[in-house]
């Protein structure tokens, strides 16, 4: 018995010394106490103040870009294949729950023509499935297994993209998620300490996707001008870019529709590095880019043999300017002219990262400002210290000295509970605190039903020991079974539940285990222990 | 000390004016629910913007909901915390692109009407973040003799916000005089803030802008979420004692989940993802209070105890009623202490707590209980009937009946 009951004494201390261990670590100073428990137990946002923001990637955008550049392949092999055909469209998705449906549709191939044009899409377009409408029209949609595949490269490419262009901002501690199992095309965004998302909303948004083309003609005033100077059909290898030029945009501001070289001499992936600088004039700021290695050999190559030919920056699908080629150009480049340090410093930002593959839109924009959460924090901790004061004084009261017996129970049970959340990395939120507040009841309530059953016994006539042993016996049936009901619901929140009612699951779940060996194991020890001194106990105060 | 000492009070007996007690109050709740056209949903359920403003100077609430309302569409509530100098602002414009711009025009709004001393020309340090307030000050500190180095600015920076947001200011500073209680600020650091900021009449301590979509799907999974969990609960309790007694469970908790939404209606308050943090509580304490009589009374069936069920019933309620009484107390001190300062995040949240353990502690008594006895006598009679009727439909009466053992 007295053996047993050391090696209970010495397994009780060593989870003691782990839990708190996990909590404050080993401090040599009581600063460093305090930086230890600041690092290992971590705030939700809703506690320590910050914002998140849930995205939703617009993934109709990358079906209809793959659909619009496939169709586009597809008629130039027609083309050379010598097939023809009256038209090929793109039939764009609209909603994000449509976009595998986005689809290539193509009108008016020869009957005669059609096992040719058949092997043509097998052999050039393999991710996509030809189906007949009638004998000359088809349609093609996206094979399953690609379309999946395009669907989570880019959320994939979404998340990466965001994710580089918060960093860059400087907020370090960010975290960008996909936002359930389930959502699969809903990002989280978590930013602590950040109180005013609108400049990172708005960073998120601005595509910042630099080309630089070769100008074959232009600036038109319009689309319609520029075809009429074409004879209505453009050359082969070129196309239109830029805007209509309204009243009061000059070429020279940005306005402007320019015949250009269908494919860019750099794209925005070419682009290592990006930094602001400042202007020639005081107070007017640019936008320096330096190349990639590949890259800049080809915009060498072509530079050097270009000598006096426009070439057109464009940013976003506009035209910034058109400057003539004055000498080759290696490895790097200025945009000239940006309002102020901040839009320099932001499109640089933006050109480094390279652009979204859809467009996003914000489903959620949540922010505690850190007074709030502080306050949050005090509030909480007030209310639970006098709670847990009440809850010991009336143990004290009505238990005598069973009820130190409850309270340490209780506290061993709170340094377990706040010791596995460090050790999981678990987060502490607002719902989480409510796990706890259940946890501190159903730890009281554990103890009360033993101390209830062990008078019970005393009043029905047996000795102490006994009436401790059966006490502890008859609810710890009791206890099993609500404890257990409690975690099989906590399992199914835990499962299908999200966020909040997540956090409120975890936190209960690990307090019920801790209160099983808190208020059955540690208690009894205590009991035990008291009543093994050698001289028998013949009352107990309880 | 001890309080109930071998109890004998015949709840069972007594307990039809509180079954139509129940009845009432969970018919009120949901005609409240019904008038009001369904539970008040806060708008993390429904869609829309919210935004929890602090003033030095409170403006009335008419006077920021009708200014709010030149400016933003959808209804617009603005409520006044008790107690505080805080005003909760919310609108349930639910159209997408109108809440993309709701933050900005929202606070543009009220600084153009509740910040009338404004000096376009200064920073407003209740409004401004760390970083911008170091932006700020670099350039005026180096001109005023007064150059940090960058690490000097941001800690700096950092000391004079976290002295704000930290409670009594609690994100306001009324007068910039107030800085010089801040560690690092000399009088020179304190003429050029002086130079450079105000401080403007409020700040902004929370915002929360849901889009329709993402509110639609939030209730969804909570509503499910909680269906599911019940169903398992009533499987391991089932599973554990009997089928029925699982079902009385449920239907307990049930009743106390409405009978608080109902009260949450009555009182015009939100429901929202912390209330439903509230319910789960609320329900995870009734079924545990539930269990633990029901567990009495398999224990007492067991070891045979004298009387008909609905004795057996009465004396397990007594049995348990010490330690009913004592543990719903002590939770309730608990929740009542969180309720007074727990401050106002969690004001929904403990009031559900503070009604729902009082509700869950009644129901497992004069609610759980009383399906089990009406079950039971149901299925006595059944059997009674069977037996007399062996001739005639003898296949009827071969079936064992499960209940009567």
């Amino acid at each position: 018995m007295k053996t047993n009951l050391r090696y209970k004494f010495f397994f009780i201390l060593g989870v003691i010394l782990v839990c708190i261990y996990g909590i404050i670590g080993l401090p040599k100073s009581k600063d460093e106490l305090i930086a230890n428990w600041h690092e290992r137990i971590h705030l939700g946002l809703d506690l320590s103040g910050g914002t998140y923001l849930v995205i939703q990637v617009q993934q109709q955008d990358a079906f209809n870009q793959e659909a619009s550049s496939d169709a586009d392949r597809l008629k130039e092999a027609a083309r050379k294949a010598n097939i023809p055909v009256n038209e090929i469209n793109v039939e764009a998705a609209t909603s994000i729950q449509d976009a595998k449906n986005a689809a290539i549709v193509v009108k008016g191939v020869p009957s005669a023509q059609a096992g040719n044009f058949r092997s043509l899409v097998n052999e050039q377009l393999g991710e996509w499935v030809l189906t007949s409408v009638n004998p000359t029209d088809y349609r093609l949609t996206l094979k399953p297994t690609n379309a999946l595949a395009l669907w989570k490269n880019t959320l994939e490419l979404s998340k990466n993209t965001i994710d580089k262009k918060i960093n860059a901002l400087g907020l370090t501690e960010a975290t960008v998620q996909q936002r359930r199992e389930d959502a699969d095309s809903e990002l989280l965004v978590q930013m602590p300490g950040t109180d005013d998302p609108t400049r990172v909303k708005q960073i998120i948004q601005t595509a910042g996707v630099l080309e630089l083309y070769e100008v074959k003609g232009g600036p038109f005033n319009s689309r319609e001008e520029a075809l009429a100077q074409q004879g209505g059909v453009l050359p082969l290898g070129s196309k239109l870019i830029g805007q209509p030029i309204t009243n009061g945009s000059t070429p020279s501001k940005g306005g402007g529709v320019y015949l250009v070289a269908r494919t860019p001499v750099v794209r925005g992936q070419d682009i290592m590095d990006a930094k602001p600088e400042s202007g020639q004039m005081p107070g007017t700021w640019n936008t320096g880019f330096v190349l990639s290695q590949e890259a800049a050999r080809r915009f060498g190559e072509f530079t050097g043999s270009h000598i006096g030919t426009p070439l057109a920056i464009v940013l976003d699908g506009k035209v910034l300017e058109a400057p003539s080629i004055k000498n080759q150009i290696n490895d790097q480049g200025v945009i000239e002219g940006q309002n102020s340090q901040q839009d320099a410093k932001d499109l640089s930002l933006n050109l480094k990262a390279g652009s979204l593959p859809a467009r996003v839109t914000y489903e959620q924009e949540s922010t505690v400002g850190p007074s709030l959460g502080a306050d949050s924090i005090r509030q909480g901790f007030v209310a639970g210290i006098a709670g847990v004061l009440a809850v010991v004084v009336v143990m004290l009261v009505y238990y005598k000295k069973s009820g130190i017996n409850a309270t340490l129970a209780l506290v061993l049970n709170a340094i377990i509970l706040i010791a596995c959340l460090s050790y999981f990395d678990a987060v502490l939120t607002l719902p989480g605190i409510a796990g706890i507040i259940l946890t501190i009841g159903m730890a009281v309530d554990s103890n009360v039903l033993i101390f209830e059953r062990i008078r019970e016994e005393l009043r029905a006539g047996k000795a102490v020991i006994p009436a401790v042993d059966s006490g502890f016996r008859k609810a710890f049936l009791t206890i099993i079974d609500t404890h257990i009901t409690t975690v099989v619901s906590c399992a199914i929140l835990f499962l299908f539940g999200s966020g909040p009612v997540k956090g409120f699951a975890v936190t209960l779940v690990i307090g019920l285990i801790a209160n099983l060996f808190t208020a059955v194991f540690v208690s009894r020890f205590i009991f035990d222990w008291e009543l093994s001194r050698p001289k028998p106990v013949e009352t107990l105060s309880i | 000390m001890e309080i109930f000492k071998k109890t004998n009070y015949d709840f069972i007996g007594n307990m039809w004016p509180f079954i139509i007690l129940s009845l009432l109050l969970t018919v009120a709740g949901l005609v409240s629910l019904w008038l009001n056209g369904g539970p008040k949903y806060g708008i993390d359920f429904i869609g829309g913007a919210f935004m929890d403003v602090n003033f030095i100077n409170r403006p009335p609430a008419e006077a920021i909901r009708s200014a709010l309302r030149q400016k933003i569409s959808g209804e617009i509530e603005a409520q006044e915390v008790s107690g505080t100098q805080e005003v909760l602002i919310q609108t349930s414009a639910r159209d997408d692109k109108a809440l993309q711009i709701a933050r900005g025009d929202m606070i543009a709004t009220l600084n153009a009407n509740f910040n009338k001393n404004a000096n376009d020309q200064k920073l407003d340090l209740n409004q401004a973040p760390q970083a911008t307030l170091a932006d700020r000050l670099r350039d005026p500190l180096a001109r005023a003799g007064a150059g940090l180095s960058e690490d000097q600015l941001q800690a700096l920076s950092k000391a004079i916000t976290g002295f704000r947001d930290t409670s009594p200011r609690s994100g306001l500073v009324s007068s910039l005089d107030q800085l010089s209680a801040v560690p690092g600020v000399t009088p020179k650091i304190l003429d050029v803030i002086k130079q450079e900021c105000q401080a403007g009449n409020f700040a902004i301590r929370s915002v929360e802008i849901v889009g329709p979509k993402i509110g639609a799907d939030l209730r969804q999974q909570a509503i499910n979420v909680v269906l599911i969990a019940l169903a398992a609960m009533l499987v391991y309790i089932a599973f554990r004692f009997e089928w029925i007694y699982g079902v009385a469970a449920v239907i307990a908790v049930f009743h106390d989940t409405i009978i608080t939404i109902g009260l949450f209606s009555l009182f015009h308050k939100q429901i929202d993802l912390t209330v439903i943090a509230a319910l789960l509580t609320l329900v995870g304490y009734s079924m545990n209070d539930t269990i633990v009589t029901f567990d009495r009374i398999r224990e007492n069936l067991k070891l045979g105890v004298r009387g008909t069920f609905t004795d057996i019933v009465n004396l397990s309620v007594n049995q348990t009623l010490s330690r009913t009484i004592l543990t719903s107390g002590l939770t309730f001190l608990t929740a009542v202490s969180l309720f007074i300062w727990g401050g106002q995040v969690l004001s929904g949240f403990s009031f559900a707590l503070v009604i729902g353990i009082m509700i869950g502690t009644y129901s497992s008594i004069f609610v759980a209980c009383p399906i089990l006895i009406f079950w039971r006598n149901l299925a006595e009679g059944r059997a009674a009937q069977g037996r007399s009727s062996v001739g005639d439909k003898g296949i009827k009466a071969a079936k064992p009946v499960k209940t009567a053992k």
